[in-house]
């Protein structure tokens, strides 16, 4: 019997101790006509090499083409050891950390998450994390109607440069909450917001603006601009970030010149680029982190330093009166989980990596952009959209349809980036292209000669079309 | 000692990262960082030297018993983790063309329709990044049907008061009051006090079953008419699913929304508190709303179904679906089990329990309720022992950790005086229960003659008694560097 150890002996024992003649009869409480039938649309058991030869076969069905495709999840190198020790059992096998005596080694890595996260965003708080960014930034927005108590509207301005699952995944979460999640629109030369159509969508009084930089399109907001602007105005300011493009980009926590407003108030934000792999779209976690000011509007779990009975460090959940367990219909959020496992995993990786490290990386990301953009943009019909700087993805404008030279270059084992088509007609025939420090030159070399071959294919085919027409 | 404080600076020693930065000159300086993050400088050996030590000062499923009540910590299989970890799963982008993911999606699809079998539901959705996203995905699903309908008035969400925590916080997340019924002695819900609750106010009931008593629901199918009649939906919290798999499904007791906890029913690990995975299934009437995306199935090929296909749906939870490497962990671990060990779970789980309260009731404590059959679970009450020996039951539960074991659920359910929720699982074999049992004895023992240890305890961890009071007061969340 899969992973239930009773011999027949034990069983009868037990059932004897209990008082009962079959394991049927603990089960006298449910109604008999209510009870099921066999599950018959569920297959019958396997063995462990039965179950490993399907899910070889089925993982070997996913492509193993080269990812030049970002838009939220990024192929980074991750240590080996960062998920040796994360899957060892004492972490992987632990629970939520109520018994903190029981749990030093969960909470203290939590802890140090914490401090690295801070350090990283340059924020006074972070919590253990949510579940991934785009929940997290719903919760950062539910933060700050909760925290801005001078704001009466529950108005949050939202650029169209923010992620648009971001953006879907916000309005799920906060539309109980009569909270007004209003677009504004961005410049079309640069890809970003600029303070005058950010100016022409704020009435009098907007509740917090969100941030996102990189932004969507991988250009770079004017953050210090809008920021200062944001808190001239009682407004909040939401920062959705990439941790590791904020090793190279200002973090968070420095936005705006004006020394004394100075910061985002709440920043969020996907760790995936910290150690989860792709996983077809996770597990990965939301980081958010906060301003002082703000912590006991902060949701999620938090872990506090502090002393035992003899004065010896250690660790526990703390500010627990915020929290659903103890708060029930008043509590900051219905949440009651982090990602433990994969900030244990990012902790590691953070450590392994050091800032200098993933600054080189971010870097390295950057300037592989750079080049793949430059080679990109010397075949003919491909430019760059918005003229300005980027981290590490960049829109291209191609002649024709983006679906089209996507399967292509697909054909051809590449991963060519994002069709922009759905969420942003405005932008034509357009792709986001992502480069990690994984992609070597070759690679960059191996997708433009691709890009080349399919674009010139393309061509004949409607210089051929056009002649038979 | 912190990470921190095995930093050296200018050390590193990893060959993990280019070894030159590359130029940043593209971006203008004021956008550029000024300071670099103060984050450890250590070897790659510190590193993985002090997190396996770290480790090591955890309780977990692989190196103690942890019969954490309502939690179903059960044995995690590796096999579930190594094939999950596949460079085929790891490596696949969340927005590759569907094509080029079927295997991904075969397996995605294929634990949809367990899900549905298992439970008696129409339809799943894998969305839900945890239980209680699974609570407000199904609240919010309740809403969506209520005001598809023009029943705008529907305003109100019941709960019993024996629920979990996150019921209530739910249902005000997703815009509802909240009205929370009593619970009998016997562990059933006051019915007459439903019938009194319910009206066109009413949007829903949520109800875990068996509940977190320990007991199943008896009235259930009563429950369910007075609450349809009124015209509200009932919710099921899966949270107990592992008591009654393969015996009874939530679909055939008429509820109308469920959400399971994968991460206890279906093994995927707890990982210190995630991730987790709520999915949620529902009836008919409700399909038109689940949370997107979700996997269909065309011919031979698989793909998502996304906002354009289900116009209805409440829309997305997370920026892709949901948290795909604990799906999958769920969906080989029911692969492993099948139809057959389906049922057993529900079996074994039961049995462990009731023989663990029948050793309880044999070694003298009291049970939260005597009368009846345990479910997966049981809880005991600590009250005499309190009044008597001035001990709590965190004090028997900081004991058991000395003695090896992880503690049960204590003060939950809140019902209860002094309780401990205990749960086994079906995969803790008979010596673990007796070995625990026999602390439990032990530590009621000491109560009685020396009750001085239980207030000490423990003794034996990393750490003593700590103080949440300075914790939350002197408020230290983050190191500051070392001053």
């Amino acid at each position: 019997m899969p992973f239930i150890p009773h011999t027949e002996q034990e069983i009868t024992q037990m059932l004897q101790t209990i008082g009962a003649d079959s394991i049927e009869d603990l089960f006298d409480e449910i109604p008999t006509h209510l009870r099921a039938a066999v599950l018959s649309a569920v297959p019958t058991g396997m063995t462990e090499m039965e179950v490993s030869r399907l899910m070889r076969q089925r993982a070997e069905k996913n492509t193993k083409a080269l990812c030049f495709l970002g838009a939220g999840a990024y192929q980074h190198h991750i240590p080996a050891a960062v998920w040796e020790i994360t899957t060892r059992g004492e972490f992987y096998s632990a629970y939520t950390p109520y018994q903190a005596e029981a749990s030093q080694g969960t909470l203290q890595l939590t802890y140090e998450y914490q401090s690295m996260m801070t350090a990283l965003t340059a924020m006074d708080v972070s919590n253990a994390s949510m579940y991934d960014g785009a929940s997290s930034l719903a919760e950062a927005i539910l933060m700050a109607v909760r925290a801005n108590r001078k704001s009466k509207s529950r108005k949050i301005l939202i650029p169209t440069t923010v992620n648009p699952v971001y953006r879907q995944t916000a309005h799920t979460i906060v539309k109980g909450q009569q909270i007004d999640l209003v677009e504004v629109p961005y410049d079309k030369a640069t890809g970003t917001v600029t303070l005058d159509q950010i100016k022409q969508q704020a009435e009098a009084d907007i509740t917090a603006i969100v941030l996102q930089q990189p932004n969507f399109f991988g250009c770079l907001e004017a953050v210090d601009e809008i920021t200062d602007w944001a808190h001239e105005n009682n407004i909040l300011v939401i920062a959705a970030v990439n941790p590791l493009a904020i090793t190279v980009l200002n973090p968070p926590g420095e936005w705006g010149l004006d020394e004394a407003s100075k910061g985002a108030d709440i920043a969020c934000g996907d760790g995936q680029p910290l150690g989860a792999p792709m996983s077809a779209g996770g597990p990965y976690y939301g980081l958010l982190c906060c301003k002082q000011a703000l912590v006991r509007q902060m949701p999620g779990r938090i872990v506090g330093r502090t002393v035992d009975l003899d004065g010896k460090e250690g660790f526990v959940l703390t500010l627990q009166a915020r929290e659903q367990h103890i708060r029930r219909s008043k509590a900051t959020s219905n949440i009651c989980t982090n990602q433990g496992l994969v900030v244990t995993a990012s902790t590691i990786h953070m450590a392994i990596m050091g800032a200098k490290g993933l600054e080189n990386t971010a870097a390295a990301c950057h300037q592989n952009n750079n080049n793949l953009v430059v080679q990109l943009c010397a075949i003919a019909d491909v430019k760059k959209a918005f003229a300005g700087a980027h981290f590490h993805e960049t829109v291209l404008q191609l002649e024709v349809p983006a679906q089209q030279v996507l399967k292509a270059l697909m054909q051809k084992g590449i991963l060519g980036g994002f069709d922009l088509s759905l969420d942003y007609p405005e932008l034509g025939h357009a792709i986001l292209v992502c480069t990690t420090e994984m992609r070597n030159e070759d690679d960059i070399a191996a997708y433009a000669k691709a890009m080349q071959e399919v674009l010139a294919q393309t061509a004949n085919n409607v210089a051929s079309l056009q002649e038979s027409a | 000692m912190l990470i921190f404080e095995h930093s050296s600076h200018g050390r590193n020693g990893a060959p993990q990262s280019p070894v030159e930065k590359a130029s940043v000159s593209a971006i203008p300086e004021s956008l550029l960082r000024k300071n670099r993050a103060a984050l450890p400088e250590v070897s790659e050996l510190q590193a993985v030297r002090h997190y396996t030590r770290l480790s090591q000062k955890n309780f977990s499923i692989d190196t103690q018993f942890y019969p954490l009540g309502s939690c179903t910590m059960k044995y995690n299989p590796r096999a579930c983790n190594t094939l999950a970890m596949l460079p085929g799963f790891l490596n696949a982008h969340p927005l590759t063309p569907d094509e080029q993911n079927q295997g991904f999606l075969a397996c995605m699809f294929d634990l949809q329709s367990m899900l549905c079998e298992a439970t008696g539901m129409a339809a799943f959705s894998l969305a839900p990044m945890a239980g209680a996203q699974g609570e407000f995905a199904g609240v919010a699903m309740i809403d969506a049907y209520h005001k598809s309908r023009g029943d705008e008035e529907r305003r109100e969400i019941l709960v019993p008061d024996a629920a979990h925590g996150t019921n209530p916080a739910t249902a005000v997340m997703c815009g509802f009051s909240v009205k929370e019924i009593p619970t009998l002695d016997n562990g059933d819900v006051d019915l007459d006090a439903l019938k009194q609750a319910v009206g066109p106010q009413t949007a829903g009931l949520m109800l875990t079953n068996p509940s977190t008593l320990g007991v199943f629901e008896r009235n259930i199918e009563e429950i369910a008419k007075v609450v349809h009649q009124a015209g509200g939906l009932l919710y099921y919290d899966g949270a107990n699913l592992n008591a009654i798999l393969g015996k009874i499904r939530p679909g055939d007791m008429g509820f109308d929304v469920i959400h399971s906890n994968l991460h206890k029913t279906f093994s995927t690990p707890h990982g210190g508190g995630g991730p987790g995975s709520g999915a949620v299934g529902v009836a008919e009437r409700l399909i038109p709303f689940l949370p997107l995306p979700m996997v269909t199935q065309e011919g031979e090929q698989y793909r998502y179904l996304t906002a354009k296909d289900c116009p209805q749906s409440i829309g997305r939870l997370s920026a892709f679906m949901g948290n795909p490497g604990v799906l999958l962990r769920a969906y080989i671990y029911m692969r492993f089990l099948g139809r057959e060990g389906m049922v057993r779970v529900a079996e074994f789980a039961t049995l462990n329990a009731n023989y663990m309260m029948a050793e309880a009731r044999r070694r003298g404590f009291t049970l939260a309720i005597d009368s009846r059959r345990a479910s997966h679970e049981f809880i005991i009450t600590l009250k005499n022992e309190a009044r008597k020996y001035h001990v709590s039951a965190m004090d028997f539960a900081k004991r058991l950790l000395d003695l090896g074991y992880h503690a049960p659920t204590t003060y939950f359910p809140l019902l209860v005086p002094e309780c401990l929720l205990i749960e086994p699982t079906e995969s803790e074999a008979k010596e673990a229960l007796d070995g625990f049992m026999d602390a439990l004895e032990q530590i009621k023992q000491e109560a009685e003659t020396n009750p001085e240890i239980l207030h000490a305890a423990p003794q034996t961890l990393p750490v003593k008694r700590l103080d949440e009071v300075r914790a939350a007061k002197q408020l230290d969340l983050a190191y500051r560097g070392s001053e």
